[in-house]
């Protein structure tokens, strides 16, 4: 009776702001219905990346399959979605809600509604998900139950009186929280009759087995021996094998509308199965695709190169074994004079940026030197051509360009209305439009600005952070491109333009920022046997000039007794300082000074 | 036959200075006993190794080797005598700090061989002293050099120090001008080294001492060095100067690349192809040498590259400079057949000079003497 089964499947995520308790929760609720003995649970199991872990959040989306037997003797099967928790992946988060058919607002009891947690909620309400508030932390002293209930009433205008009350680290309210799951979130509709629509909202790449697509079927059925097609690009596979996550990877039969699964299909490139495509029949295909689906541009990018030239391969390799699993992620060779051979690499944000760098470094043991990350500038040539540019070496010369045009996104900020003149001081900093500002309480506000996304790809959130104490949370999305007085700031390292070292910066920020990096280029370069002037640069014209003064001294006084091996090791030591750092002309230039250009604001 | 030059660690000390990362130990006075003992049977083990060479030096360095009651010292430079050909003029050292030697010590280690006498002074002022931890004051120098002159010692040594935690250039040039008024032989000008693990380096990462920078560092070197030429005494090394013809010569055996035997704790040997180093702990030196197991520490054999580059590496460290023709003879070819790039090129940019005979530093190569090494290495 195919009712009577989709009756009991229940499919929700849960959202939540980075730290009030997302993992945690899921953990108990794996814990509560067995799905996991004590023993197999590595605390936060579905945070599994040792990058994620560390830095507390989710980077994918992943799925787990709940049995739940509910009070009326029957068994549930509840599909767990994980979402990822943070701006640069709003895509794939709208494309996990769109799987599901509720959402757990998971809030913390002291801190209450963040902004990310609103623009996810924001996305889940439009995906028409039923929302089940829980408040998390109950047991911690500075909890208030009460205002936040409140808070989730007047700021969503969500029923907040049933909330289950919760401590997911001590397992308090677990079973509440089952329970509004099976009685609140609908179940699933959808016809096993129809023709086969399956929606991909992850994927990973298996070894053995190729691509592996997360997938959620909205209609039809799926199992071994089907011939599928991928919607967007009409690419035909062949399945080999569909499963369930309990929560490891474990074939069934087939998977009916309404069943959260995964199949293998030997598919060699997540590419062909983006997040958000549809899977339907090859020879019976639904009429049209599911709603949704977009293929997701970068909107930062920077260079990477390999800190010794000689890695330039195990970093190309390093990058095409990134890209199996993250279809987001774009590179091609790029050569800098000062860098050597490296990549040019393009991300959805700078959280991707830092994540996929922080895994070449961690995962693939490489030493990396990074450019400072820029946004992609449309460039109006003279000549009527409309080019793009995400290197600033590649801007055209002045007198080819008419204009240029930046990328700019709207920033939603929420804080305690404490800090709204630090806020706006830092949004107007940064070339802010002020659009909006509105109290969601009678201490918090959400405040509106219209901003250049290079403006904020850098350090704009810690920022944030540290002029109000950590307390305000903000989330932007891309609004389009507009006109702006932008100009290439170059720096020379003793008479010669530093390539790696150029940046595309507003005319009226360009000579504070040339100072800036002269000054800490002077802190980072060592001395050496010449005086080494460093400039900064419009065009022809110098607008910032440093010294490093000439190497005084640098020899040993005492020759230890005789001990020539130290002397020697010493030598060594400082010729192996000398080979990691980058030629430039004739200055030697530490790795660090590239990294360093970036931390100035 | 050939020469060679012994050198014999004492490791103790009344009190560790502040800025030493030497191995030295403090309140370690009922280890000297066994120590020596130790010491005296190393030296016999190197009896069978050394009939074919003559010790044309010997040098006593330390730690503050006058602690060690002269008869001991005298016993082991006895012991030396008999076991080894100790040449007749041979070069016999002892280091000390001022206010450590009495006239009737002087007198017992100048009989038992010593004719030269290294003393640390350091620095002139009161305050410098006290900072860098030494336990004497200038009133024991000038007495230690008085009874060391008594005792029939003619050819003395002062370590001094520049680029001290907040020193002028005038104490700098008190402290030179006061040892010269003293009439020594010899004068070792030392920058002051911060090393990891001494009490200065935690001192100078908490910002409780500051110290020079290059340009007044430079200053001060390049102000002594003036001062000691004018008042008589040369420039042969980097940071030694001396009365013509009282050069060290156990010193120049290190800088000109020849061989060489520690003994004693932490002491290293440069001696067939190899260089070698004693343990540096006293305990484990003294276990290892009664019960005949290995007292090597570190070993490494010098393969005709690396002697090479230490040739070079420790060649320039004399104004002389590398002899072109010595280097010929020690390995086959011309300097230039093995470093002619890095020698034409530190010659082009005026870090180095060939005057036909010899390739030396110049003054500005002096300054940076590792940036011109390091073209050298690999």
């Amino acid at each position: 009776m195919p009712k009577l089964r989709q009756q009991r499947i229940r499919n929700f995520c849960i959202i939540a702001h980075i730290d009030h308790g997302k993992s945690t929760l899921a953990d108990r609720l794996l814990e509560m219905t067995g799905t996991l003995s004590e023993r197999e649970m590595d605390a936060q199991v579905l945070d599994t990346m040792e990058l994620e872990r560390e830095r507390g959040i989710t980077i994918k989306a992943k799925a787990v399959r709940l049995v739940y037997k509910y009070e009326d003797g029957e068994e549930y099967i509840l599909n767990l979605i994980d979402t990822p928790g943070h701006v640069d992946f709003t895509y794939e988060v709208s494309r996990s809600l769109a799987a599901c058919e509720g959402a757990l607002l998971v809030v913390d009891a002291s801190q209450g509604i963040q902004a990310q947690t609103l623009a996810n909620l924001y996305l889940a309400i439009e995906h028409n998900l039923e929302i089940i508030p829980v408040i998390n932390k109950i047991d911690l002293p500075g909890a208030r139950p009460d205002w936040v209930k409140k808070q989730i009433e007047e700021v969503i205008g969500l029923d907040a009186e049933d909330a289950p009350l919760i401590s997911a680290k001590n397992g308090i309210g677990i079973e509440a929280v089952l329970r509004s799951i099976i009685e609140r979130i609908p179940p699933p509709a959808g016809s096993d009759e129809a023709p086969l629509r399956a929606l991909i909202f992850d994927s990973f790449y298996d070894n053995y087995r190729g691509v592996i697509p997360y997938i959620r079927v909205k209609e039809g059925t799926i199992k071994p021996g089907d011939r599928i097609m991928i919607m967007s690009n009409g690419k035909e596979f062949e399945v080999t094998d569909v499963g369930v996550f309990r929560p490891f990877l474990t074939p069934v039969e087939e998977l009916r509308a309404g069943d959260v699964g995964y199949i293998a299909a030997g598919i060699k490139s997540v590419r062909d199965t983006r997040v958000g495509d549809t899977i339907t029949y090859a020879g019976k295909p639904a009429s049209e695709a599911l709603p949704g689906y977009k293929n997701l541009q970068p909107m930062v990018y920077c260079g990477i190169y390999p800190a010794e030239g000689a890695k330039y391969e195990d970093l190309r390799e390093a990058l095409e074994k990134l890209q199996l699993n993250d279809a987001s992620l774009v590179f091609e060779p790029e050569t800098s004079v000062a860098l050597g051979f490296g990549f040019r690499c393009g991300f959805l944000g700078l959280l991707h940026m830092e994540i996929v760098q922080e895994r070449l470094e961690r995962e693939y043991g490489l030493d990396l030197v990074t450019t400072a990350p820029s946004v992609i500038y449309r460039v109006m040539k003279s000549n009527g051509e409309m080019v793009e540019v995400s290197n600033p070496t590649n801007l055209p010369p002045p007198v080819e360009m008419e204009y240029i045009e930046e990328p700019r996104v709207n920033v939603q900020i929420i804080s305690p209305n404490e800090y709204v003149g630090a806020i706006m001081e830092l949004c107007q900093e940064r070339r802010g439009e002020y659009k909006h500002m509105e109290y969601i309480e009678s201490t918090r506000v959400l405040i509106t600005y219209e901003m250049p996304l290079n403006e904020i790809i850098y350090d704009f959130f810690d920022a944030l952070k540290s002029r109000t104490r950590g307390y305000a949370s903000f989330d932007y999305e891309y609004i389009g491109y507009k006109k702006a007085d932008l100009v290439k700031l170059d720096i020379l390292l003793n008479g010669e333009v530093v390539d790696a070292l150029s940046t595309i910066v507003h005319r009226e920020k360009a000579y504070a920022k040339g100072r800036a990096i002269a000054q800490k280029l002077k802190e980072v370069i060592p001395r050496q046997l010449f005086e080494i002037p460093i400039q900064a640069a419009i065009g022809n014209k110098i607008i910032a000039r440093e010294t490093v003064k000439a190497l005084r001294k640098d020899v040993l006084a005492k020759c230890y007794g005789g001990d020539v091996t130290r002397k020697k090791k010493l030598l060594e030591k400082q010729k192996e300082g000398k080979k990691r750092m980058r030629q430039i002309g004739s200055v030697e230039v530490p790795q660090e000074a590239f990294m360093a250009v970036l931390k100035i604001n | 036959m050939r020469d060679i030059g012994l050198y014999i660690h004492f490791p103790f000390c009344l009190r560790k200075c502040n800025y030493c990362d030497f191995f030295s130990y403090q309140g370690m006075e009922e280890w000297i006993s066994p120590y020596v003992d130790a010491l005296c049977k190393e030296l016999r083990e190197w009896k069978e190794k050394l009939v074919d060479y003559r010790v044309k030096t010997i040098y006593i360095g330390g730690g503050t080797p006058t602690l060690v009651p002269a008869e001991l010292t005298a016993r082991v430079l006895d012991l030396c005598r008999i076991i080894f050909y100790v040449k007749d003029d041979a070069e016999i050292t002892i280091e000390a700090n001022p206010g450590t030697i009495s006239r009737e010590k002087l007198s017992v280690l100048k009989s038992s061989g010593i004719n030269r006498l290294s003393m640390g002074l350091q620095a002139w002022q009161e305050r410098h002293l006290k900072t860098l931890g030494r336990l004497h004051r200038s009133e024991d120098f000038i007495r230690s050099v008085d009874s060391a002159r008594d005792a029939g010692i003619d050819n003395i040594n002062a370590d001094v120090m520049f680029g001290l935690p907040g020193q002028t250039i005038d104490e700098w040039l008190e402290t030179l001008y006061r040892v010269c008024m003293l009439g020594m032989e010899h004068i070792s000008m030392y920058s002051l080294k911060v090393e990891e693990g001494t009490l200065f380096y935690t001192w100078l990462r908490q910002g409780k001492i500051n110290l020079p920078t290059q340009e007044e560092d430079r200053l001060m070197y390049y102000k002594g060095r003036n001062f000691l030429h004018q008042h008589g005494l040369e420039q042969y090394e980097i940071s030694n100067f001396a009365v013509s013809g009282r050069e060290c010569i156990h010193n120049l055996i290190y800088w000109n690349n020849e061989e060489y035997i520690g003994c004693g704790s932490g002491a290293h040997s440069y001696f067939n192809k190899e260089r070698f180093s004693n343990h540096r702990d006293i305990k484990s030196y003294v276990e290892a040498v009664m019960t005949g197991t290995s007292r090597i520490e570190y070993r490494e054999l010098v393969d005709e590259t690396n002697e090479r580059f230490e040739t070079i590496m420790l060649g320039l460290r004399l104004v002389r400079g590398i002899d072109k023709e010595g280097f010929v003879r020690r390995f086959g070819r011309d300097i230039y057949h093995y470093y002619g790039d890095a020698v034409e090129k530190l010659i082009g940019k005026e870090l180095l000079v060939d005057d036909g005979r010899y390739i030396r530093l110049t003054n500005r190569g002096m300054d940076v003497q590792n940036s011109v090494l390091l073209e050298f290495l690999d």
